[in-house]
C-alpha cells in the first residue's frame, strides 16, 4: 500500500492553495495514508490550514529558523530524510515546488515525474511534454520511492472544510548547509486575485502597447473581479512585471474565464491555458492563432472595445 | 574561474510537434534542431561573464549522439572556448545528466556551472537542481539577472510571488529563466575560428555512468484538441456570450 508525504507550500504564514491539488494527486493514488509536511519558522497557522484539507490523515511540522525561507538546499536533506517510510513524495509543481523536488530526487537516488496531468496507477502517470504537444505515460520504478510533482492546473483543489487531522511535531536530524542565503523577495502585493488560483483571469499582450496602456486591462479585471495575466512579450516589454506571464515557461492556469487581449496565440503561451473553462480572444486580427482555440472571439481593437465591453456590462 | 555550460541540442521551438500515430514518439525524421534557448542563454551569460573578467574560460558540455558535434561547433562559434562531448546513443533522462555532470565537475574543478532551467523536449526542470544536490553545493534556479563578486553569486530568481533575490556561495549551479539575457548572433568569422576549437569525445560509459532508463515511456499521445470555437460581431454580443454562460 502507497503511503504519501505531501509538501506544503506556503508564503507569509498562509497556506498555498497548490498544496490542496497536490493532495488531490495524492488521492487519486488511493493510498493508505496522505501525510503533509510543513517546513517553516513558524509553522502552527500553515499547520492549521494544513489540517483542514479533505483527504490528509496528519500534518506533520519541522519549525526551524533556517526554514523562513523556501531555500531548496536547506528544504531538500530534510525532506529527503523524512521521506523514510513513504511510497510517494508529492509537491505542487509550482516554482517552488520545481526547485525542491528534484533536489529531493537526487538525495535519494530516484528520478523525478514532472507535471502530473493523471495518475494512472500508483507509480504510472501522464505528463506532458513539448510544451504540451504531447502527453506522454510514463511508468517509474514501484521498487523506488516515487518522487513527482503535481501540474496544478490538472486538479481541483481538494475540500478544506471537512476534516481535522492530526498536528505532529517532528524532529528531523539534519546538518543544514549554510552556503545559500536568501536576500529579498520582491513581490508586487496587489489586492487583485491570485493568478493561480482565480476563477478569472484577463490577460494582456504585446498589443496593448505599453506600461501605461495595460491601466486599460488592469480596470476591466477590477471591473469583473479577474486576475491579470501577461504574454511573455509584455513582460519583456517591461508592460508589467514577470510573475504575471502565463505559458510554458511563466504559470499554467485553468480559470473558469480566460480573456486573451492583444495576444497571438504563440504555442508557448497557449499551453499555459489549454485546461482553461472558456477561452475568449480580443484581436484586432482576425488571422491570429488565438481564434483556432478561442471559444469565443472577437475581432477588433481593443483600446475600441475594451470601453465598450465594460459599458455593455454595466 | 572556469564555468561549465550545459548546451543540449533539442526540437526547434518554432517546429510544431507532430504525435506518431502508432503512439511510440513523436515525429522527429527531417525536423529542425536547434540549441535549447535556455543554454544558449545560459553561454551567453557565461560568456559576459568572461567579457567582464569574471571567468577565464567556458567550457560547453553536450550528452548526446555523435552527430553532436555540428550544435557544439555552434556553441563554440558564439564564443566558449572548448567543448566536452559526452557520447552516447541512449536518450538521457536528468538523473543521468546530472550524474555525468558531476564527473566532469571532479575533472574541471569549475567555479560555476550553468544550465537552462529546463529542455524543451522533456520540459523536466530537474538536471540543475539534481546536480547541486549531488555536487552538494547551493542552487540558484529560474535566474534573471546574476552578479558575482567576493565568492558569492547574487541570484535574482523569477518565482511564482514575484523575484527573490538569494546569495550563493561559489562554486554553484545557475539555471537560467528567459529574461536574463538575450543570447548574441553567430557571425561567420567565427563560424571559421571555432573550427580549429577542441572539443573532447568521451564515452558516457568510461565515465561511470550508466544510461538509466529510471522512467519508461510507454505511450505518447496527442494533447486533446480545444474545438474551434464562435465568433460574435461585437462587444454587446461578447457580454450576452458571457452572462449566459454564467461568467459575468
Ligand atoms: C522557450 C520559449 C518559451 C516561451 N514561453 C512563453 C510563455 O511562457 N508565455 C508566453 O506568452 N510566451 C512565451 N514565449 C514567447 C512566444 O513564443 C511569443 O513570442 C509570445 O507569446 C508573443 O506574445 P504576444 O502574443 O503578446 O505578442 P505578439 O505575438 O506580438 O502578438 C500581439 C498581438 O496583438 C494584436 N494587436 C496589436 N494591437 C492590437 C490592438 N490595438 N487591438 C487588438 N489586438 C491588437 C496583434 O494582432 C497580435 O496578434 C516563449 C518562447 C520561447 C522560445
Ligand atoms: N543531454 C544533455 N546535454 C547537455 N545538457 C543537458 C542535457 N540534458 C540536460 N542538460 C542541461 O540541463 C538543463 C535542464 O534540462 P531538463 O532537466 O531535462 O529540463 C538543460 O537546459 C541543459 O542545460
Amino acid at each position: 500500500m502507497s503511503k504519501i508525504l505531501v509538501i506544503a507550500e506556503h508564503l507569509g504564514g498562509k497556506l498555498n492553495p497548490s498544496t490542496a491539488r497536490a493532495v488531490s494527486a495524492a488521492a487519486a493514488v488511493k493510498p493508505e495514508a496522505i501525510d503533509v509536511l510543513v517546513l517553516a519558522d513558524s509553522v502552527d497557522a500553515i499547520a492549521a490550514d494544513a489540517a483542514k484539507i479533505e483527504g490528509v490523515s496528519r500534518v506533520l511540522t519541522v519549525a526551524r529558523a533556517e526554514n523562513a525561507h523556501p531555500l531548496a538546499a536547506v528544504l531538500a536533506p530534510q525532506i529527503a530524510k523524512a521521506a523514510a517510510g513513504y511510497s510517494h513524495v508529492l509537491a505542487p509543481s509550482t516554482t517552488f515546488g520545481k526547485d525542491v523536488l528534484p533536489r529531493v530526487a537526487a538525495l535519494l537516488g530516484v528520478a523525478q515525474v514532472s507535471d502530473v496531468m493523471s495518475v494512472e496507477g500508483a507509480h504510472t502517470f501522464k505528463r506532458p511534454i513539448y510544451a504540451g504537444n504531447a502527453i506522454i505515460t510514463v511508468e517509474a520504478d514501484p521498487t523506488a520511492t516515487l518522487v513527482a510533482t503535481i501540474r496544478t492546473a490538472s486538479w481541483p483543489a481538494a475540500t478544506t472544510s471537512a476534516n481535522s487531522a492530526p498536528i505532529e511535531a517532528l524532529t528531523l536530524d539534519v546538518a543544514l548547509p549554510s552556503h545559500t542565503r536568501f536576500v529579498e523577495l520582491q513581490s508586487g502585493k496587489s489586492d487583485r486575485p491570485d493568478l493561480q488560483s482565480a476563477s478569472k483571469v484577463v490577460s494582456g499582450g504585446r498589443g496593448v502597447g505599453s506600461k501605461e496602456n495595460f491601466d486599460i486591462i488592469y480596470k476591466f479585471a477590477d471591473k469583473i473581479g479577474a486576475a491579470v495575466g501577461a504574454s511573455r512579450a509584455a513582460v519583456d516589454a517591461g508592460y508589467v512585471p514577470s510573475d504575471l506571464q502565463v505559458g510554458q515557461t511563466g504559470k499554467i492556469i485553468a480559470p473558469e474565464l480566460y480573456m486573451a487581449i492583444g495576444i497571438s496565440g504563440a504555442i508557448q503561451h497557449l499551453t499555459g491555458i489549454k485546461d482553461a473553462g472558456t477561452i475568449v480572444a480580443i484581436n484586432k486580427d482576425g488571422e491570429a492563432p488565438i481564434f483556432e482555440i478561442a471559444d469565443i472571439g472577437l475581432v477588433g481593437d481593443l483600446f475600441k472595445l475594451i470601453p465598450e465591453l465594460e459599458q455593455a456590462i454595466s | 574561474m572556469k564555468i561549465l555550460v550545459g548546451y543540449k541540442r533539442v526540437v526547434d521551438y518554432n517546429v510544431r510537434i507532430q504525435v506518431k500515430p502508432d503512439g511510440t514518439g513523436v515525429v522527429t525524421d527531417g525536423v529542425k534542431l536547434s540549441a535549447n534557448p535556455f543554454d544558449d542563454i545560459a553561454l551567453e551569460e557565461a560568456l559576459r561573464l568572461r567579457e567582464k573578467g569574471v571567468a577565464e574560460e567556458v567550457v560547453l558540455v553536450g550528452i548526446g549522439p555523435a552527430d553532436l558535434t555540428a550544435h557544439l561547433r555552434n556553441g563554440l562559434a558564439m564564443g566558449a572556448n572548448r567543448a566536452i562531448h559526452v557520447v552516447t546513443t541512449d536518450a538521457v533522462q536528468p538523473l543521468t545528466a546530472a550524474r555525468v555532470f558531476q564527473k566532469l565537475i571532479d575533472k574541471e574543478q569549475p567555479g560555476l556551472v550553468i544550465l537552462g532551467k529546463q529542455a524543451i523536449d522533456d520540459d523536466a526542470n530537474q538536471t540543475g537542481q539534481m546536480l547541486a544536490a549531488l555536487w552538494d553545493r547551493p542552487q540558484a534556479t529560474f535566474a534573471s539577472k546574476v552578479e558575482i563578486a567576493d565568492g558569492k553569486a547574487t541570484v535574482t530568481r523569477e518565482v511564482d510571488a514575484g523575484l527573490e533575490v538569494i546569495d550563493a556561495e561559489l562554486p554553484a549551479v545557475i539555471t537560467t529563466d528567459l529574461r536574463l539575457n538575450e543570447p548574441r548572433f553567430i557571425k561567420l568569422p567565427d563560424i571559421m575560428k571555432a573550427k580549429s576549437k577542441p572539443i573532447d569525445t568521451i564515452e558516457l560509459g568510461s565515465l561511470g555512468v550508466e544510461a538509466n532508463d529510471h522512467l519508461k515511456t510507454t505511450h505518447y499521445a496527442a494533447p486533446a484538441k480545444r474545438s474551434k470555437g464562435v465568433m460574435v460581431k461585437d462587444a454587446a454580443e461578447l457580454v450576452a456570450a458571457l452572462k449566459q454562460k454564467g461568467l459575468l
